[in-house]
């Protein structure tokens, strides 16, 4: 009796968090354009997403930008957290709480001052602030998720290291770096979903020249609705739910990946 | 490898964070404390109007209903996602994993493609109306408005408050529960006294996860609201982008980063009081 | 004789594929302090667990003073449990962990008062009250786990591995502080752990489990002395196990020998098991005074005695004696007859057996 009870609930909270997700999918292959009917099986919203230029061109943006700023954020954040966790007690603290800053703020505060800041400086809104703006809220998170690791990483490690006769680059490369390479890894995840998935500081920085999917959606809904993105939707939903497949199965199997 | 000197190589991000993060913000402060043409620094003097404005009826009514939703939206959630966290953590080794992943992967779904399925759904013309009609009950017509943003902001964040609950729960050592029971306490008891003050942790980081996103979003009440519920985060939005009054966005910010850290500051404060009101009890 | 307690009826638990517990059968008396020891997986645990009320037994029942426990929930049993890692309530103080079971039944205030105290002062723990409960040691910790469930009078205490987190000197002193807890409460402690000579220091009564089935019952001098099989033999202190035939009453022969022994009872050239504890094989230095020959292989010092592994033409013997007889030398050995303990091949179980000797 309990267990009914349980099932119906959670199955109600599951279909109120998946119907929209459905109907979106279901709806991409509706011929009429109406949010209500059904008019008939059909695949021209998918074909009109194709040669739809405007999402090409922010899909490319979008990926483009955040494989960027994904490799630079955890590189320097990488590189950051390892200097960190060598500073005094003090330097760690002042730091550590200015990093945060963009963690704890709400985006639209983040995306407000760095606005500011590049109009302020007469800095064109364009590809590259916004390329910066991803950076700069990325690399903290990179700094949070590599920081722990180094902390739990034995000291002892690279002393044996070095005690064995290595170099302290050599130490680096091949004992301390593989060692916090799941927080590494981490991080970048992190980093890479954040940035493809960023609205609001987009929103703020990327002026008229550059756009990318989030801002392109925001946009279109504004407008009114457009089938094509219920198109968009299925793909990119169909994208995700293979991603976290795969990443469960890899779970599974005793690899390491900190979600 | 543990030397100081090592701290230097996190120099350049130290460097990096001034000009990226630190002065940002000063800029906005500075904005919010000043009046006059941005563009000209000559023209720029102290006034505290941009604070002033903040305090006018509409505005404080906007700021107003941003908390009463975002909290509104939080206490739904936790309603909802208590529950449901519990149920996982009690299920079998075997499937929650998969069961936890099938309720977080709405979040990795893009933001705004999730609140635009809503629009979609709650239209006039939207699917929710034409299963009502066919019903023959009365149109909903919550959208645009107060109750779309409220519904939207719970959709949009429910995961966030059953992630945070769940992990504390699955960390409760179960022979913990089983001495609750074997000193007479029944599955009421056993939650009341036992189960629900050990995740306290878990609620408030699930709180924090909610309402400060919430609190400042634009998006769900830009799609969703159609004007008829602006929040702090439409309104700053308006400034920078329509309006034009750097001034008053500014000030609105700032007030609105000192809410968010008050309110921070609360729920770390009620965390710590809790686990020492337990210990202190005679 | 004292009264039955607990009652256990071919009591069966099995998770998957696998048999936990095999259709036990024990009678448990009040005022008993029993143990149940063997190796990991052999079931005491889960024969605890079902006791408490923690695990639903698949068959069989559990009898509570000739009532039927099988479906009564854990909160609603007369026992009280000590948790291996102690599950102490870690959002609560030391008082109000032991105050828990009383607050639960609405027990008055001061009635409270004084039996959380009484008990505190009985675990030795006066003036911990307010204290945090992380920030007690391990053995502190135990002592509050064991003050939480006494303070609730209940008639039996199930205790699941309670030392096995301490460290040695600590875990023999618990020892004995268990043992006067239970002679001073008089009640019944229904004791598991995997660790022979512990079992051997606390218990009246010694029930040795091994793969879900009860392999001997006896108090411990009757499981030292007496091991009814090859199993219970090898887990309780070091033995020599040598197969050999049972010719006839009160005569056995092994390594192409007769010897005289105390026991009967098997059939005529029956194959047996039997076992000869290491102090008790007498080494003479003539070998030919000896009824076995042999040659010192290895000495190790091991403080009470010394550890000697001799030789002789068909096996090993394992040898403790204060005495210390060098690497090399050829000795004899001797054996009392009530020294050689003959035993049913195989590890053959027992069912239900009372040791009424």
């Amino acid at each position: 009796m309990l267990k009914a009870i349980k099932r119906i609930y959670m199955s109600v909270v599951f279909l109120f968090l998946y119907a929209p997700i459905i109907v979106l999918i279901v709806f991409s292959f509706n011929k009429s354009k109406s949010r209500g009917q059904w008019g008939g099986f059909t695949l021209d919203w998918y074909i009109d997403l194709f040669k739809d230029r405007q999402i090409r061109e922010a899909l490319y943006f979008t990926i483009l930008i955040a494989v960027i700023s994904t490799v630079v954020s955890t590189i320097v954040g990488t590189i950051a957290a390892l200097g960190i966790s060598n500073m005094s007690k003090l330097g760690r603290t002042i730091v550590l709480n200015i990093n945060n800053l963009p963690v704890l703020n709400p985006d639209i505060v983040t995306g407000v001052a760095l606005m500011t800041l590049f109009i302020s400086l007469r800095i064109e809104l364009g590809f590259v602030t916004m390329l910066i703006s991803h950076i700069v809220f990325s690399i903290p998170y990179v700094i949070l998720a590599v920081l722990p690791k180094i902390r739990q990483m034995n000291k002892h490690t690279a002393e044996a290291a070095l005690d064995l006769g290595a170099t302290p680059a050599y130490a680096m490369r091949k004992v301390i770096i593989p060692e916090i390479m799941p927080g590494i890894i981490s991080g970048a995840l992190i980093a890479f979903t954040l940035s493809i998935d960023d609205f609001v500081i987009s929103f703020f920085t990327a002026g008229t020249s550059a756009t990318n999917l989030s801002i392109l959606i925001y946009s279109m809904a504004k407008r009114g609705v457009k089938p094509t993105i219920n198109a968009l939707s299925t793909l990119m939903f169909v994208v995700v739910l293979v991603l976290m497949i795969i990443i469960n199965k890899k779970k599974d199997k005793g690899e390491d990946i900190i979600i | 490898m543990q030397r100081r000197g090592r701290g230097r190589i996190a120099y350049p991000y130290t460097v990096w964070m001034v000009i990226f993060i630190v002065v940002p913000l000063f800029l906005i402060l500075f904005y919010s404390f000043t009046e006059g043409d941005i563009h000209n620094l000559k023209d720029l003097r102290f006034s505290l109007n941009g604070y002033k404005k903040v305090l006018e009826p509409i505005y404080l009514k906007v700021i107003g209903n941003s908390f009463v939703l975002a909290g509104i939206s939080t206490f739904i959630c936790l309603i909802i996602g208590y529950p449901v966290a519990m149920m996982i953590a009690n299920t079998d080794a075997k499937y929650r994993n998969l069961l936890l992943t099938l309720f977080i992967v709405p979040i990795w779904m893009n933001f705004l493609l999730r609140t635009y399925a809503w629009m979609s759904l709650l239209s006039p013309n939207g699917l929710v109306n034409r299963v009502l009609l066919w019903l023959g009950l009365p149109k909903l017509e919550i959208m645009p408005g107060k109750g779309a943003v409220l519904l939207g902001m719970v959709y949009n964040f429910l995961p966030f408050m059953i992630l945070p609950i769940y992990t504390v729960l699955s960390k409760i050592d179960k022979h913990v529960i089983e001495a609750a029971h074997d000193l007479g306490g029944n599955n009421v008891i056993t939650f009341m006294r036992i189960i629900l003050p050990l995740s306290v942790p878990g609620i408030v980081s699930g709180i924090t996860m909610v309402f400060l996103p919430a609190v400042s979003t634009f998006v769900i009440s830009g799609l969703l609201g159609g004007g008829k519920a602006p929040l702090i985060g439409d309104l700053i939005e308006q400034q920078f982008l329509s309006s034009r009054d750097w001034h008053f966005g500014s000030s609105l910010s700032i007030i609105l980063m000192v809410m968010i850290l008050i309110s921070m500051a609360v729920m770390s404060r009620i965390d710590k009081s809790e686990a020492e009101e337990e210990r202190r009890k005679i | 004789m004292s009264k039955t307690l607990i009652e256990l009826r071919n009591l069966t638990k099995r998770y998957n594929d696998m048999t936990a517990v095999d259709g036990i059968n024990l009678t448990i008396r009040e005022n008993e302090f029993v143990t149940l020891l063997g190796p990991s997986g052999c079931g005491k645990t889960t024969t605890l667990r079902m006791i408490g009320g923690f695990e639903d037994p698949d068959e069989g029942e559990i009898l509570f003073e000739g009532k039927l426990l099988n479906n009564v929930p854990a909160y609603k049993r007369n026992v009280n449990t000590v948790f291996q890692r102690y599950a102490l309530f870690t959002h609560m103080n030391v008082y109000e962990n032991v105050a828990f079971g009383l607050r639960v039944k609405k027990v008055p205030n001061s009635e409270i008062d004084r039996r959380v105290k009484k008990m505190l002062k009985m675990v030795d723990l006066e003036g911990f009250e307010k204290r945090n409960v992380d920030s007690l040691s391990g053995g502190q910790q135990q002592r509050v786990a064991i003050a939480r469930a006494l303070v609730n009078e209940p008639k039996v205490l199930l205790l699941d591995e309670p030392l096995g987190a301490l460290d040695l000197k600590l875990r023999k002193e618990m020892q004995i502080e268990l043992l006067d807890m239970q002679r001073s409460l008089g009640i019944t402690f229904i004791y598991v752990t995997h660790d022979q000579e512990e079992a051997l220091t606390m218990s009246d009564t010694v029930v040795v489990m091994n793969k879900g089935v009860i392999q001997q019952v006896g108090t411990p001098e009757d499981i030292y002395n007496e091991p009814i099989n090859r199993f219970v033999a090898g887990f309780i202190g070091e033995s020599n196990i040598i197969e050999g035939v049972m010719l006839e009453d009160y005569k056995v022969s092994f390594d192409g020998m007769v010897f005289d022994c105390v026991d009967k009872g098997f059939a005529p050239n029956e194959p047996v098991d039997i076992v000869i504890r290491p102090e008790d094989i007498r080494i003479v230095v003539d070998p030919e005074e000896g009824m076995i020959k042999g040659r010192v292989t290895s000495v190790v010092f091991k403080g009470v005695h010394y550890e000697m592994i001799i030789e002789s033409d068909t096996r090993e013997y394992l040898v403790q004696r204060t005495k210390m007889f060098p690497e090399g030398s050829i000795v004899g050995m001797n054996v009392q007859p009530a020294d050689i303990q003959v035993m049913k091949r195989g590890s053959t179980p027992c069912s239900e057996e009372e040791e009424e000797e």
